[in-house]
């Protein structure tokens, strides 16, 4: 099934139409998003914010399709997404490397899953590990890397198999703040070149602008797109200089106008569901 | 402490119970009856080793020992894979398998002799079936453990069900596999002496067997030696393997 085309030639990169999602959570139905409509172009970095426990990486698992909305549909370049995309790039929040496979091994493992020659998987592979900044440390195990190298070695088998969308869940969350903007830079360096569209979700608004064409605020649940923000600042960008200039703080104040209801409506909802579940428990 | 001074501490512990059985076995005819004489029992293992007729014995043992482990491993292993990926099968016999897990299985010994008779097959028969639930639950406790987000990144990566298996699964379970493995050599040997003890024309549980009914408490221990010297090193070079295998987890 193909999505009617718009009145451009190109269907967009990833389309959300209608969009509803449930969780079963303790017997209770609870609908986490409802009506959600979202359109990304081809090309375009699009970060995704909102409250905590508001569904965005539940969004990314519906595009990817690794879970099935409730109803409504998700389209990658126009397909109806009705199983797992194996064309599209997921980066998720906590590093799922092989600990088993050396960072070679683990790098080459997307290329080797598509049945790639061995000798161009390698030689792929190693052209990434040191596009990260990781030369010499092919024949690491994950356990011997620091947590910001193990985030570049995810960075690097997400790109290797270079897919045209990119699916980013929180992926720096864990690092701290210097290592955070190294990464975040050379994201820019590789997205500068490479021109995929990339999702990504943060919870972190200064780094949804510093990275971003469009930001995309979500309401608390049942979630749906509460404002979307184009961020005109000038590219190439360095994150940390962009974070200096005016536009970038007249930005952040006007997101973060968006935000702050959900935020505090989330915030209440955590604290009903925790009382719910004393409730329960009594 | 260093691993030489930790050595010689072993090595001084050892000879002093030795010694102590020694003393006791020479002054006292109880200790003599009850569990031998050291000297004995060595005078016990060179006639056995010298007329051969050890290693006819330990040559059943280790075939019952080696069929029923294959066997049960195998199984044990393929059943936990199976259920794993089939969850209709596993709501099927996940009630059934936990029944039998908790009955005895040496309590089968005699109907394993009634079908298979007192020859070799009732005793592999019997290692393969306390094999077989060490392995599966080891096997399936260590495919629990795949952690879901590595499923997830193996799906979006294209893997199909072979590749998950190949790339995921069995290394993600490979420590808890390589441990049923381990454990399960040990039981087999027990298996197989424990159902030669109920009734058997040869290996070393019949040995043992037989010079108990004959009140000879140096070749009972001689055939515990025999064991020992052959379950011990087994072991170690299984310890190895494992830890070669998993050298990736680090410390």
């Amino acid at each position: 099934m193909r999505a009617p085309e718009s009145a451009s030639h190109k269907p967009p990169a990833v389309e959300l139409r209608d969009i509803c999602h449930r969780f079963a959570q303790g017997g209770r139905d609870l609908p986490v998003i409802e009506g959600l409509n979202l359109s990304v172009k081809e090309g375009e970095f699009l970060s995704i914010v909102g409250p905590s426990g508001c569904g965005k990486s539940t969004l990314l698992r519906l595009i990817s399709g690794l879970s099935p909305p409730t109803s409504g549909a998700a389209y990658v370049n126009g397909e109806h997404v009705d199983r797992v995309r194996t064309d599209v790039g997921y980066m998720f929040q906590t590093d799922a490397l092989l600990p088993w496979r050396t960072v070679l091994d683990n790098v080459a493992l997307p290329l080797k899953l598509q049945k790639v020659r061995r000798q161009d998987r390698e030689r792929r592979a190693r052209e990434w590990i040191a596009t990260v900044g990781l030369r010499g440390f092919e024949n690491s195990f994950p356990h011997q890397l620091s947590g910001g190298m193990r985030k570049r070695v995810s960075l690097a088998c997400t790109m290797v198999a270079t897919p045209n969308i990119i699916l980013m869940d929180e992926p720096f969350s864990a690092l701290d703040v210097q290592t955070r903007s190294l990464m975040e830079n050379e994201l820019m360096a590789i997205w500068q070149r490479e021109r995929k569209t990339v999702l990504f979700v943060t919870h972190d608004l200064e780094e949804a602008i510093a990275l971003s064409d469009r930001v995309v605020v979500l309401s608390a649940r049942p979630t749906k797109v509460k404002a979307v923000r184009t961020i005109d600042l000038a590219r190439p960008r360095n994150v940390l200089d962009v974070r200096s200039e005016l536009s970038f703080h007249q930005l952040y104040t006007q997101l973060w106008e968006d935000m702050r209801e959900e935020v505090l409506s989330g915030y209440e909802q955590e604290r009903a569901a925790a009382r719910m579940q004393g409730a329960d428990k009594q | 402490m260093t691993t030489t001074a930790k050595r010689i501490w072993q090595v001084m512990v050892v000879a002093s119970l030795l010694g102590a059985w020694a003393i006791a076995a020479s002054q006292s005819l109880i200790v003599r009856d009850v569990v031998g004489d050291p000297f004995a029992v060595v005078t016990q293992l060179f006639r056995l080793v010298g007329s051969g007729e050890i290693f006819r014995h330990l040559a059943v043992t280790v075939e019952e020992a080696v069929i029923g482990f294959s066997i049960g491993a195998v199984l044990g292993a393929a059943v936990a894979f199976v259920l794993t990926f089939v969850p209709f099968l596993r709501r099927l016999f996940d009630p059934l398998i936990g029944i039998i897990a908790v009955v005895p299985r040496i309590v089968l010994a005699p109907v394993f002799m009634v079908w298979f008779g007192l020859g070799i097959s009732s005793k592999a028969a019997m290692v393969a079936t306390i094999v077989f639930f060490i392995v599966y639950f080891n096997v399936d406790a260590g495919l629990r453990s795949v952690s879901g987000l590595l499923i997830d990144r193996a799906r979006i990566m294209g893997a199909d069900k072979f590749a998950m298996t190949r790339e995921i699964y069995i290394p993600a379970s490979v420590v808890w596999i390589l441990s049923g493995l381990r454990v399960s050599v040990g039981f087999a040997f027990l298996g197989a002496i424990v159902a030669e003890y109920l009734g058997a024309n040869a290996g070393i549980g019949s040995l043992i067997a037989t010079a108990q009914s004959l009140n000879d408490p140096n070749a009972v221990m001689a055939g515990l030696v025999v064991v020992l010297v052959v379950v011990v090193p087994l072991d170690r070079v299984l310890t190895v393997i494992e830890a070669r295998t998993t050298a990736w987890r680090g410390t």
